[in-house]
């Protein structure tokens, strides 16, 4: 993609400031109880602005409670959560839809409105949330649209579309409120095998052309190597272990991340 | 016993206004339970319990109740405490309010079959409480219910004649009016009878297709 492409220009341009690797997410001993069942343990990790950080580990080990806790649909029973420098828990209702605003989620149901065409889908929240006038959210679904290969489907509902143009239109959704953290919760995970590589194509553009830090939960581990700075290996609500992807993936330190690795690629 | 062609078409100017008093009364009666409904069971999912416990009680009360009794009440005792309404107004309310106990478990129950993914995305994109229940939930869950909603204008019909308890001259009491003028009693009830298969049958097959197209 070169450098004048909708995507660019549309989100370079935004409010963001510039990539100078700094701390934008922080957790301090977050820990995270279902039952009796521990998901997330003491744990401490950040995220520096920017970065593409992939978080893999077998299932029910924490990873998409880290995400859901960021996104605020779940709370920490311990621990404290920090974005951009402010309180994301505690923190008073206010605060939290502030922070909101910077971080936005992918799920791997995709989750979008039935009930709403495509366009609306993308501009309801620039619109009511953002303020922004509507026929310039619309300007913006559009590009963002052409920008995830689904121009002509505007009009469409959700239903009429395959998992994957859902899933694509779900970016989109998440890109138009310009979010300075994109998080990714198994994207790719309900599609069938023929459309996973559409989704992850409009991922991976999107992280070579912008500055949104991306956290991301996956499976596919050649996507995780394309696109991540660090990867964090997960395993019963800690991490045993991270580092580059050329690391991770080729020389493991860790018996449990070899067996994991082994058992997935 | 012999059926007289004459006493029906005596008997239709009396059917035409008694049809008009039901079907103000359906009408009426079927909008009040409908925006009644709605808000008991918003409020029901309010997070205070000193909302959602009175309303619980009063609502439950109101369900297992009689609608007759709940009528009589509105009617005779009302103006006592000096309010009075006319005995359609009285029996229209009384109909939507007795429903709208039975809507409000309706929307609960479409407003519990919306995924709880279209609620996370809805915090996920921020969006304010009310607009997530205005553009999200709502219009998911009441096309959702549409035909259950449907299935209670129905029940409606088939229970206006309680209004003639209260003086009301819906079809019911307009047969009964003319069988006592006229000493003729098979032809008119006959008649009604006849109304009311007329309008609920097709009503009926109506929200069958509805729920065909509408729950998916």
């Amino acid at each position: 993609m070169s450098a004048d492409t909708p995507l660019t220009k549309d989100l370079d341009a935004h409010a963001n400031p510039p990539v100078d690797g700094s701390e934008l997410i922080r957790l301090d001993h977050v820990t995270k109880r279902f039952g009796s069942n521990t998901v997330l343990d003491d744990l401490d990790f950040s995220v520096e602005s920017g970065k593409h950080v992939t978080l893999i580990g077998p299932s029910g080990s924490g990873k998409t409670t880290i995400l859901r806790l960021l996104m605020t649909l779940t709370e920490p029973d311990e621990g404290t959560i920090t974005v951009d420098g402010e309180r994301l828990y505690p923190a008073p209702e206010k605060q939290v839809r502030e922070i909101r605003k910077k971080i936005g989620m992918v799920f791997q149901q995709f989750n979008l409105f039935p009930n709403m065409t495509v366009l609306r889908n993308i501009t309801e929240a620039p619109v009511t949330v953002l303020g922004m006038p509507r026929d310039e959210a619309e300007a913006r679904a559009l590009e963002l649209l052409g920008l995830v290969g689904l121009a002509d489907k505007a009009g469409a509902r959700p239903t009429q579309l395959s998992g994957g143009q859902q899933q694509r239109v779900a970016i989109a959704r998440a890109l138009a409120m310009r979010p300075r953290v994109l998080l990714l919760d198994e994207v790719t995970s309900a599609l069938d095998p023929e459309l996973v590589a559409g989704v992850l194509d409009v991922l991976r553009d999107i992280a070579r052309t912008t500055d949104i830090t991306m956290l991301c939960v996956t499976h596919e581990m050649n996507f995780a190597r394309d696109i991540s700075d660090q990867v964090l290996m997960f395993d019963s609500g800690k991490v045993i272990e991270s580092g580059p992807p050329e690391r991770i993936f080729g020389d493991p330190e860790h018996q449990r991340t070899r067996e994991f690795l082994g058992a997935i690629l | 016993m012999t059926w007289d062609w004459n006493a029906v078409s005596d008997f239709m100017p009396y059917f035409w206004d008694g049809l008009v008093v039901s079907l103000q009364a359906l009408l009426f009666g079927s909008l009040i339970s409908f925006g009644l409904g709605l808000v008991w069971a918003l409020l029901m999912r309010t997070p205070s319990r000193w909302v959602r416990w009175p309303v619980g009680v009063v609502t439950e009360f109101v369900r297992d109740t009689p609608l007759l009794v709940q009528l009589f009440f509105l009617f005779y005792v009302l103006p006592e405490w000096g309010l009075t309404f006319s005995a359609l107004t009285t029996g229209v309310f009384a109909i939507g309010l007795h429903y709208s106990t039975y809507t409000m478990q309706v929307y609960r129950a479409g407003i519990e079959a919306v995924p709880v993914g279209q609620w996370e995305a809805a915090t996920a994109l921020n969006l304010p409480v009310r607009r997530t229940w205005t553009a999200v939930i709502l219009p998911q869950a009441i096309r959702r219910v549409v035909p259950a909603l449907g299935n209670y204008v129905i029940a409606m019909l088939k229970d206006t004649p309680i209004l003639m308890a209260i003086t009301v001259l819906e079809l019911l009491g307009q047969a009964r009016l003319f069988s006592q003028q006229h000493f003729q009693f098979t032809e008119p009830i006959t008649v009604i009878g006849v109304a009311f298969i007329v309008i609920s049958y097709p009503a009926s097959l109506l929200i069958r297709a509805l729920e065909r197209r509408l729950v998916r």
